[in-house]
């Protein structure tokens, strides 16, 4: 065999390892999610989205979980979002580079690699003990607002980045002044980036649990909460929950919150695609 | 007029600012927290001891159990994810057609927006089984599955930035190698590796990072026995499910057991705020080579 045949079998070769490292990927996936259907699906009934939890499985419900993950994100989006497209605006749109702007930039990029749990003892010390919040919605929600930030922030950043100066220096020329050109022209053309970030930042606050079982979230809540002030639960705590039980039927239970969850997660990451894919398709600078 | 536009640009500084606030708040509850434990807990002990029960009646302080359940958690995700994750950023690029490409990103990608509880419910309910049935001294709760689980989690992220450094390699230099008569395999592995080499490292870092950092996963599937061992067979606990464990618990606030938590916490800060300045490193210093 000459050399170049080998080489070319040993090509040949690493296009079929390709191939199998993709499956691994790829069937995994499908794996995980045939599982949790197969198991979980039937479980899922009128009952089961509007149940309080019980001790016992087959009449324990969601109904507190899903509740509390919609207040979640409700309440997150209020806080995160003004706070974190407010700070983008202010790095792209007002700083110049200078000392002072890299370093914003940086310690961004590292509040982004902090891990989640981190920000839930941050939460634990000052909203829930110092600002005496309480285990409650308000806590947790804005525990997380400051995990999702610097998703919302670099995202933000991004889709004015988009925006060609042209834009900007046209309206300059026509006499406006700075907030004036980017409230009405810079924020409303990078308006489907800022969306799709913000979205995003959303479905990563939806699958959090560790942040807010250190802020003291429960997995048992025996009502609806009725107002920022409450305790609360959320899906993934429930699922974490249920998990951990011993009796297989609230694995069953855990399985069937699993599909809700991913629900809402794909749904969240399925809009963000949509617009992403939508904006590139409209804007042609 | 003009002093609505002040008004306005010192709102958007202020949001700004809060980011930094944010991370001085966590040195600072970190600190606050962990000060009081090691006036009663020697740094020593803490770094040496071989033993972690701060919940038992006869308590012991050494951390290195619980990082050497991290160390083995994240050892195994990585020596799943870098193979894996790597193949594929090179298959990607040097082999697959443009339309595959277009097609198996996004579907990978769904594997790093499913919510970890999510992988740790697969993890123990699934995966452990899996193994258990040709590995017989398998536990229950053990290092291997969850650490293999957490590995099929990051591929996403090691093969899109390791796939982005590859592809940012000029053209040319694919073109040469191919010009002087070497395979798509040669061409990957003696030109288009070495010379995205620095973006692979950056991206193998960062995972490193998420995988100290991950919490659900572990604390469902890996147990809360901190044990001072590399044996992937056997229960351990990571830092982060030591945290959890005791957020669940009935801890009393202010208590040296409560304590423990921001211990545990500034050690997991400190790697993974170590592993997040050494990648934006060495991406600052070796990023332009080719501009």
């Amino acid at each position: 065999m000459t050399n170049s045949t080998r080489n070319r079998i040993k090509d040949k070769a690493f296009q079929f390892f390709g191939i199998f490292c993709m499956l691994i990927g790829l069937v995994f996936l499908g794996a995980l999610l045939v599982d949790i259907i197969t198991r979980g699906l039937g479980r899922i009934d009128w009952d089961f989205l509007t149940s309080l939890p019980s001790r016992r499985a087959s009449r324990s419900g969601i109904l507190t979980a899903w509740a509390g993950t919609l207040w979640i994100l409700l309440l997150t989006s209020l806080i995160a979002f003004p706070l974190g497209i407010s700070a983008g605006v202010y790095l792209e749109e007002y700083t110049k580079k200078s000392k002072l702007s890299s370093f914003l930039e940086i310690n961004i990029a590292n509040l982004a690699g902090v891990p989640s749990i981190i920000y839930g003892l941050l939460g634990l010390e000052v909203f829930v003990r110092q600002m005496q919040m309480g285990a409650s919605l308000l806590a947790g929600a804005l525990t997380l607002s400051l995990l999702v930030l610097p998703i919302v922030i670099v995202t933000t950043r991004e889709a004015l980045k988009a925006v060609p100066p042209s834009v900007r220096q046209g309206s300059f020329a026509l006499g406006a002044t700075k907030w004036q050109t980017t409230w009405r022209q810079v924020l409303p053309a990078s308006f489907g980036g800022i969306l799709t970030g913000v979205i995003l930042a959303l479905s990563r606050a939806v699958g959090e649990a560790a942040p807010l079982i250190v802020v003291g979230a429960l997995a048992y809540v025996p009502f609806v909460p009725s107002s920022p002030n409450d305790e609360f639960t959320v899906l993934p705590i429930q699922i974490f929950n249920w998990t951990s039980r011993p009796q297989a039927e609230f694995l069953v239970n855990a399985a069937a919150a699993i599909i809700m969850l991913l629900f809402i997660t794909f749904l969240l990451n399925g809009v963000a695609v949509y617009l992403r894919n939508k904006q590139q398709k409209k804007i042609k600078w | 007029m003009k002093a609505s536009e002040k008004i306005i640009e010192f709102l958007l500084w202020l949001a700004a600012a809060i980011t930094i606030l944010i991370t001085v708040g966590i040195i600072w509850v970190l600190l606050s927290g962990s000060l009081p434990f090691f006036q009663e807990v020697s740094i020593v002990e803490f770094l040496t001891a071989k033993q972690w029960t701060p919940l038992f009646a006869q308590k012991r302080f050494g951390i290195m159990p619980l990082v050497a359940g991290t160390f083995l958690t994240t050892a195994i995700a990585i020596a799943v994810a870098l193979p894996i994750g790597l193949t594929i950023a090179i298959y990607l690029n040097e082999y697959a057609p443009s339309r595959l490409k277009r097609t198996i990103k996004p579907l990978l990608e769904i594997l790093a927006t499913i919510p970890t509880v999510v992988y740790g419910f697969f993890a123990l309910t699934v995966v452990t089984p899996f193994l258990q049935s040709f590995i017989p001294g398998l536990a229950g709760f053990n290092a291997l599955s969850p650490g293999i689980v957490m590995g099929i989690m990051i591929i996403p992220m090691i093969s899109s930035l390791s796939e982005d450094a590859i592809s940012s390699v000029p053209k040319s230099l694919r073109e040469a190698s191919y010009g002087m008569g070497s395979t798509r395999l040669q061409t990957a592995f003696r030109v288009m590796v070495p010379a995205a080499s620095s973006g692979i490292i950056v991206s193998v870092i960062l995972a490193i990072s998420r995988a100290v950092g991950e919490t659900m996963i572990v604390a469902i599937a890996a147990g809360q026995q901190p044990r001072l061992t590399l044996n992937p067979l056997v229960p351990v606990e990571t830092i982060t499910t030591y945290i959890v464990q005791v957020s669940l618990g009935d801890v009393p606030h202010g208590s040296l057991e409560y304590r423990t938590i921001f211990a545990a916490g500034i050690v997991l800060f400190i790697f993974t705020f170590a592993l997040n300045n050494l990648s934006f490193w060495i991406k600052k210093k070796y990023q332009e080579k080719y501009d």
